[in-house]
């Protein structure tokens, strides 16, 4: 503001001025931020205070509980999944973005369309279409048998299979975008430097492209990661109540026990899982990197 | 073509057909399946059978029938014209203020509107619904509309901030020297100018909106069940194909929406 820095009699007002000017377009982001967080994030705040209540004293006996084997066993169920999904997610979502990136712009726009259809797609359609495909006389079971792979259906669904299958299907869009923008901005001359110098494709691929794009799937393994461990609708309708992740115990303490309590402590170890891995990484590769903001 | 050379390092095409097969299988896993719904939607029988044995519209005129799938329908869109005005409203408005601060503020701030993104939805959804039956909003449009604005906000704040960084603020300046106010420098200046990033913004606040499952599980219910809700339950308890039929329908809605998010941004560019 050059107001601000203005000498002569009028300097202060002017001050004054651009202070009062900073205020108003502050106040601007207010009302989005004030809904956000009476909507959102105070209700978190009490469900934090609930977990530590019992009656009219404090107690950590919410969270002693979550020491109780079936907990356990769902936490464990609920790390497998996202380690599995975020694993095959980045070993299929890597070639893809490596493919995009290196396309010319026209076909690139037309395989990112490809890309995105899924992300807007219901999420409940997409559900519904592996429900059908993977179910005991669904389409992959049949192409299995009429390809004589296999004698007996598979259990495809209903199960921790089908479940991974569903949420690699949700998850591989956010490993794939923020990896195609990282490689998109890769400088080409890079790797053309490498091979003038002797690389041969492999190496140049190896020690000059994949560390320039490590930003890219750090981003999407994070994002894939924190959305998978607090997933819900996926493996509430693919897993069949055969898989227990850590949100389904969350929804039936609530549901099925009114229990707030255990509730609430299940949740507030979920969030604080998911905002460690976050500020984690954070620290390493950027926060404005993960979110691809300003 | 085989032998031309496809990248900056001589490795050929032909060297490379693995990648390409592989792009390929991968491309198909992520389009097909959603397509699997619309002949099944025209099928004639109950069961789930591939393909179809005869072809009717039975499934349709069982969803355009049914009173309770008619008033799912319209509270789902009802909420997502609602939210969509509300979040690209006060999204835009809060990225314009961020993009006008300066120092460490709109980093701060920036961060705190990703929040709904970044805490699991269950979370959200649980604590709104006990926030939501103190104040009496569980199963009310404005309860819906504001916990799927809380979702919306933050992708609109993203969309519209992005698009803000490749405007010239001095032109508003400039507005102003000449005696412009400020919100009409805004309005007749700037706005004109990022209306596709607040498009495409609006065109994310609807999908989402339409597509919220798991708040919409706990704070929608009785006589404003959305239309996610009445899904997720016939799909947990017994699968009808009205529901593929309703797929359809929505698998449409989601080609159409991309294809005027993209018609947005084509504009943009020329």
């Amino acid at each position: 503001m050059t107001a601000a820095t203005a000498q002569g009699p009028n300097a202060a007002e002017l001050r004054a001025d651009a202070r009062r000017e900073r205020l108003v377009l502050g106040a601007l982001a207010a009302p989005g931020l004030l809904l956000i967080g009476v909507v959102a994030l105070a209700p978190i705040a009490w469900l934090f205070w609930l977990s530590v209540r019992k009656g009219d004293s404090y107690t950590l006996e919410h969270y002693a509980r979550l020491l109780h084997s079936s907990y356990a066993y769902s936490l464990q169920t609920t790390f497998e999944l996202t380690f599995l999904v975020t694993a095959i997610c980045a070993l299929l979502g890597y070639p893809l973005a490596y493919l995009i990136a290196q396309a010319r712009q026209r076909t690139a726009a037309i395989l990112l369309l490809f890309v995105l259809f899924p992300v807007w797609t219901s999420l409940l359609v997409r559900c519904y279409a592996w429900l059908v495909l993977l179910q005991r006389r669904g389409l992959v079971n049949t192409w299995l048998a009429d390809a004589g792979l296999i004698d007996l259906p598979l259990r495809l669904v209903h199960n921790f299979t089908g479940t991974t299958i569903g949420m690699v299907h949700i998850m591989l869009p956010f490993m794939v975008l923020p990896l195609y923008a990282t490689m998109r901005a890769i400088d080409r001359d890079y790797v053309r430097a490498a091979a003038n110098l002797g690389a041969t494709p492999s190496q140049a691929f190896r020690h000059v492209y994949v560390p320039l794009s490590l930003p890219g799937l750090a981003a999407g393994i994070i994002i894939v990661f924190i959305l998978c461990l607090g997933f819900y609708v996926t493996p509430a309708l693919l897993g069949g109540g055969r898989v227990m992740t850590w949100s389904m115990q969350i929804e039936r303490n609530v549901t099925y026990h009114s229990d707030w309590g255990a509730a609430s402590a299940l949740g507030v170890v979920l969030l604080a899982m998911a905002l460690a891995i976050f500020w984690a990484v954070g620290r390493v590769i950027g926060f404005n990197r993960i979110l691809g903001g300003r | 073509m085989l032998g031309r050379p496809a990248t900056e390092t001589q490795i050929t095409h032909g060297r490379r057909l693995w990648l390409y097969a592989l792009g390929g299988l991968v491309l198909f896993f992520l389009v097909l399946p959603s397509l699997i719904v619309v002949p099944l939607s025209f099928s004639d029988t109950r069961f789930l059978q591939f393909p179809p044995p005869a072809y009717s519209t039975r499934w349709y005129e069982a969803y355009f029938g049914s009173r309770e799938w008619r008033q799912a329908t319209w509270i789902s869109f009802a909420a997502a014209f609602l939210t969509t005005v509300l979040s690209t409203g006060l999204g835009t408005l809060a990225a314009y203020s961020l993009h006008t601060m300066s120092g460490r503020a709109p980093r701060v701030i920036y961060a705190f509107f990703m929040m709904p993104l970044i805490v699991p939805a269950i979370l959200v959804a649980i604590g709104t619904f006990l926030l939501y039956a103190q104040l009496g909003l569980n199963n009310t449009m404005t309860g819906i509309v504001l916990a799927h604005s809380t979702m919306a906000i933050p992708l609109v704040v993203i969309t519209v901030a992005s698009g803000l960084k490749s405007y010239d603020m001095n032109q508003e300046m400039v507005a102003r020297s000449l005696g412009a106010s400020r919100p009409r420098a805004f309005l007749t200046v700037t706005l004109p100018q990022i209306r596709i990033p607040v498009v495409t913004a609006a065109l994310l606040a609807f999908i989402t909106s339409l597509d919220e499952v798991t708040i919409s599980l706990f704070v929608a219910g009785g006589d404003y069940a959305t239309m996610t809700k009445r899904m997720f339950n016939a799909l947990r308890d017994e699968i009808d194909p009205t529901i593929a039929a309703i797929s359809t329908l929505l698998v449409a809605l989601s080609v159409a929406l991309l294809a005027a998010s993209q018609f947005a941004s084509r504009g943009e560019k020329r």
